[in-house]
């Protein structure tokens, strides 16, 4: 067993794990945090990603003692402490980029850290950067759509309309 | 005082979405009870073997554990999985247990389980058992596997032919003999297609949980089947119904392959039994990828008969379906689904269709979205291709002149369809102004003129298909053994607040969303007043379930007939508030009127207090208001559309890129909008996938070679093209609403698309056909196979 001490969406967790537990089931099975996802056993779906350090990572290819004394930031822990939701969320929301949802958490997870590299990608430029997050029901347009419009609002150009509850 | 209909036909954003975007999620991987125990399933790691011994016991001394035990040690108690269509009487239908006791046939069949306190020791312990395989010889191609002195998958049934199904419209009376149109046609297209078999993987995999420890056994599980899956555990494994809750919670997609019930189900079951502790499985992705059920795999043989002049005199398919090791839910159905829809959308005077059930020692194949119609309408949209090539006609032209004229509706077709409504011309030329057609043409005449090394080629389907699955007196009719009606209730609670329960049990397809903005249409109360139940046996005891494009096109017509009940059951309540008569009374925006008094009204929210209160009903009137319907529908919904593509196919790599996609569909009256674009886009996306990326591959040993998302080419966003979409409605005429329902079309409609523009790129190299899916390798080869370039 190793001591470890992550802080998950602003709380700070010390833990005993085994040195070979993943980070992704440290996050669910031990802190509870099971809005994050597994889709593979792979490292291709891209379900588990999540923030460490400011970066995207699948956190199924992470183990938890490498993320000893860094910050995690999960799909529960991105929108605002009084709930209002993160940019990519509200996009994904209005722009209809998600079905079943499984993907979602990573997808959003991703699209934030390719927009905190480019604040204004292209097309291609965001169907290059989400490449490693798979979605099966969406064929990604909205995908690619929610993106843009999460990017124009981080720049400032809030396109924001009125979301019904 | 106008009907209000604001709702349906509106943009909502969905309410799904609150949950899913912030993580609050219940996939059936999250449910953890007290004592939870943790469920791991040795696999076959051979094809085709004799079990000659197998030992548990070792894996009972490994830490954690708690059981463990073999299909032998179950063999009694597991039952056979359910096989729900026997397509002819003469089905050999082979017993299907949940784990292997003697024989297993396919890789990935469950041997033996463990049952630990964690997950962890429950996949260690597997290491622990040992298992001694004798080899069996493997069944893998179906043309060798019909031969005489094959070697067999179920040796005591003495042949690999599940069963051969026949349709003749001579014989049925619905049209003249195709052998006789082929033998007096001016022209013939035969064709042999290959239908690969793909792999739904659906991206959340597949997960159930059983508690045996309260009143009622309870079953969570990732499934599109809640009701069915409580029907077969009653039936199969002994239980009372009444003993069995199935709860499917929120679930990460299906698309068909979820449509099953899974030996995992049963195998929990048994575990959770054995132990008297609730019990969790959760496959891995290489799990699900071996052992979930395929999609697809048929070999198609076609002859296409014509005159000269373009009109069609008849069709002829043969198919091999293959069935894999064993048949479930709907194994041997899944090919016949599109029996009666090769002749897609064309008027054909003679069909003769003919279907071989194929068993090998493969995971088994089941529904895949679309289920017999994809291969349907890629066959006849292939070879339309095809006879417009050999006839140096326009594709468009040649299905003009043989497609159901929008004037000539109600149509009954040569398979005996009752199409109600459709306008292909409508959705056709809708296209075409999209697409820029004869811009397109006169480029790709360019390239070729000037020997270009990327070609240019312009693929088009005209599709239509069979939703709204289905007649509960058809199904019955082709040995179905369920229905296909669907219930809703809808509850007025005391505040005038609705709850709405269906039988339809959602993945991915938006029903809070949809059901509300009916149910607000129908009832006048707010989008947000609305609350949609589904997907538990206890809140949502009846139902069918949500497949085959069924969930509007069937269930929300049951949600519009309870809807109309509420207010017909409220009416008498309503007059008695306003002291007037019923037949003076008007309902309009959720508010009772007398007819022509626009002021005072009561709305359905003060009835529903009068109600709850009961002080002062009109005599013999119950307080309540709820109501239910069950819609059986009376005939399948068909809708349909025209896609084109245009693909440049670079002749040096065979490298396909789809330059442009326009999908124009006509589904019928829409719900909202953005959930019918998004259906579109993810069905288009998956018919790309078979056309370009997927196949699940089996090596000569039986071995799945694409067992991961490595291997198995899902498509990302650097895959797929953006698609210009549109729509024409014409209304379903049976459904209440018009609805025709959408799950499926895009699937259905691209993948011809795409193949036909490959082909049409590549006509001048000599090139009829390229196997799916076209990688740039198999583009390359048929060019180079193809012959000189003429």
């Amino acid at each position: 067993m190793t001591r470890i001490g992550i802080t998950v969406d602003g709380v700070r967790y010390d833990d005993d794990v085994e040195p070979r537990t993943l980070l992704v089931h440290h996050l669910r099975e031990r802190l509870g945090k099971v809005g994050t996802v597994v889709g593979c056993d792979t490292s291709n779906c891209g379900a588990c990603t999540v923030l460490m350090a400011g970066q995207a990572v699948k956190s199924c290819a992470v183990l938890a003692v490498q993320a000893d004394g860094l910050e995690i930031t999960t799909i529960e822990g991105l929108a605002g402490p009084d709930g209002t939701l993160h940019p990519v969320q509200q996009a994904f929301h209005q722009q209809h980029a998600l079905q079943c949802g499984f993907c979602t958490p990573g997808m959003i997870l991703a699209a934030v850290d390719l927009l905190a590299e480019n604040p204004d990608p292209s097309d291609a430029e965001i169907r290059e950067g989400l490449e490693g997050n798979l979605c099966r029901c969406t064929g990604y347009q909205n995908i690619v759509r929610a993106v843009h419009e999460a990017a124009a609002a981080v720049r400032g150009e809030p396109v924001r309309e009125e979301v019904p509850a | 005082m106008s009907s209000v209909t604001s709702e349906v036909g509106a943009a909502r954003r969905r309410k799904e979405d609150a949950r899913l975007i912030t993580g609050r999620t219940t996939w059936t991987e999250n449910v953890t009870l007290p004592g939870m125990l943790h469920l791991a399933i040795l696999r076959s790691p051979v094809a085709h073997a004799r079990i000659t011994r197998l030992d548990t016991a070792p894996a009972l001394r490994e830490p954690g554990v708690v059981a463990a035990f073999s299909g032998r040690d179950v063999a009694g108690a597991q039952g056979s999985l359910p096989c729900a269509w026997p397509v002819t009487p003469e089905l050999v239908a082979p017993g299907h247990p949940p784990i292997a006791v003697d024989e297993v046939r396919h890789v990935g069949e469950a041997v033996a389980v463990v049952v630990a306190r964690d997950r962890a020791s429950a996949l260690d312990a597997l290491t622990a058992i040992d298992v001694d395989y004798d080899p069996l010889p493997v069944v893998l191609d179906m043309e060798s596997a019909l031969a005489e002195g094959a070697p067999l998958v179920h040796a005591d049934k003495g042949t690999n032919r599940a069963y051969t199904w026949v349709f003749d419209s001579a014989e049925a009376g619905t049209g003249g003999s195709a052998d006789a149109a082929l033998a007096d046609a001016e022209v013939v297209i035969r064709r042999r297609y290959r239908q690969q078999r793909l792999i739904p993987a659906f991206m959340e995999p597949r997960s159930v949980v059983v508690d045996p420890t309260g009143d009622q056994v309870t079953v969570w599980s990732s499934t599109q089947i809640p009701h069915i899956l409580r029907f077969f555990m009653a039936l199969i494994l002994g239980l009372p119904e009444h003993k069995v809750r199935v709860i499917a919670p929120d679930v990460g997609g299906g698309f068909g392959g979820k449509l099953q019930v899974i030996p995992e189900e049963f195998i929990a079951f048994l575990a959770a039994r054995r132990t008297g502790r609730p019990v969790k499985y959760t496959e891995s992705r290489s799990e699900s990828m071996m052992s979930a059920h395929h999609g697809r795999d048929q070999i198609q043989y076609a002859e296409l008969a014509a005159r000269r002049d373009g009109t069609v005199t008849g069709l002829k398919v043969r198919l091999l379906a293959n069935m894999g090791a064993y048949l479930g839910i709907i194994t041997p159905g899944t090919p016949l689904l599109g029996a009666l829809m090769y002749n897609g959308i064309y008027k054909f005077p003679a069909y003769h269709f003919e279907c071989q059930g194929v068993f090998t020692t493969t995971a088994w194949v089941d529904a895949y979205r679309g289920a017999g119609r994809p291969e349907a309408t890629y066959l006849i949209e292939r070879l339309m291709d095809e006879l417009a090539d050999e006839l140096h006609m326009d594709p468009l032209d040649l299905r003009r002149r043989n497609w159901i004229g929008h004037g000539e509706f109600p149509f009954t077709t040569i398979s005996g369809m009752n199409y109600d409504s459709g306008n292909y011309e409508a959705a056709t030329e809708r296209a075409l102004d999209l697409f820029e057609y004869e811009e397109l043409r006169k480029e790709q005449a360019a390239r070729r003129g000037s020997g270009d090394p990327v070609q240019l080629g312009i693929g088009i389907s005209t599709y239509t298909e069979a939703c709204g699955w289905a007649p509960s007196r058809i199904l019955g009719q082709i040995a179905y053994a369920g229905g296909g009606w669907e219930a809703a209730s809808v509850r007025v609670l005391p505040t005038g607040k609705v709850e709405v329960v269906t039988g339809t049990s959602p993945h991915g397809q938006s029903h809070d969303t949809a059901w509300s903005q009916i149910v607000a249409d129908q009832l006048g109360v707010a989008f947000e007043d609305v609350e949609v139940l589904h997907g538990d046996t206890r809140t949502a005891p009846q139902g069918w379930d949500t497949y085959g494009s069924r969930s509007a096109a069937v269930g929300a017509a049951a949600v519009v007939l309870a809807c109309q009940r509420v207010v017909e059951k409220t009416k008498p309540i309503a007059a008695h508030l306003l002291e007037c008569d019923v037949a003076d009374l008007e309902f309009s925006g959720g508010t009772f009127r007398v007819r022509g008094t626009p002021e005072g009204g009561r709305t359905l929210a003060d009835c529903a207090l009068a109600v709850f209160a009961a002080h002062d009903l009109p005599s013999g009137v119950e307080p309540d208001l709820d109501a239910k319907a069950v819609y059986d529908p009376p005939n399948f919904s068909f809708p349909h559309g025209t896609h084109l593509c245009a693909a440049e196919v670079d002749t040096e790599t065979g490298r396909v890129a789809i330059r442009t996609y326009v999908a124009v569909d006509d589904v019928g009256r829409v719900v909202n909008p953005l959930i019918v674009e998004g259906q579109i886009h993810g069905g288009v996306a998956q018919g790309i996938a078979q056309a370009l990326f997927e196949e699940a591959v089996y090596d000569d040993e039986g071995n799945l070679v694409t067992g991961t998302f490595t291997d198995y080419t899902l498509p990302s966003a650097a895959d797929l093209p953006d698609l210009v979409t549109d729509r024409t409605e014409t209304p379903a005429l049976d459904h209440p609403l018009g609805v025709k329902g959408v799950g499926e079309t895009g699937t259905i409609a691209s993948t011809p698309a795409v193949v036909n523009a490959i082909v049409d790129a590549l006509r001048p190299y000599g090139v009829h056909d390229v196997p799916m899916p076209c990688t740039p390798e198999r583009v390359w080869r048929a060019i180079r196979e193809g012959g000189e370039r003429s």
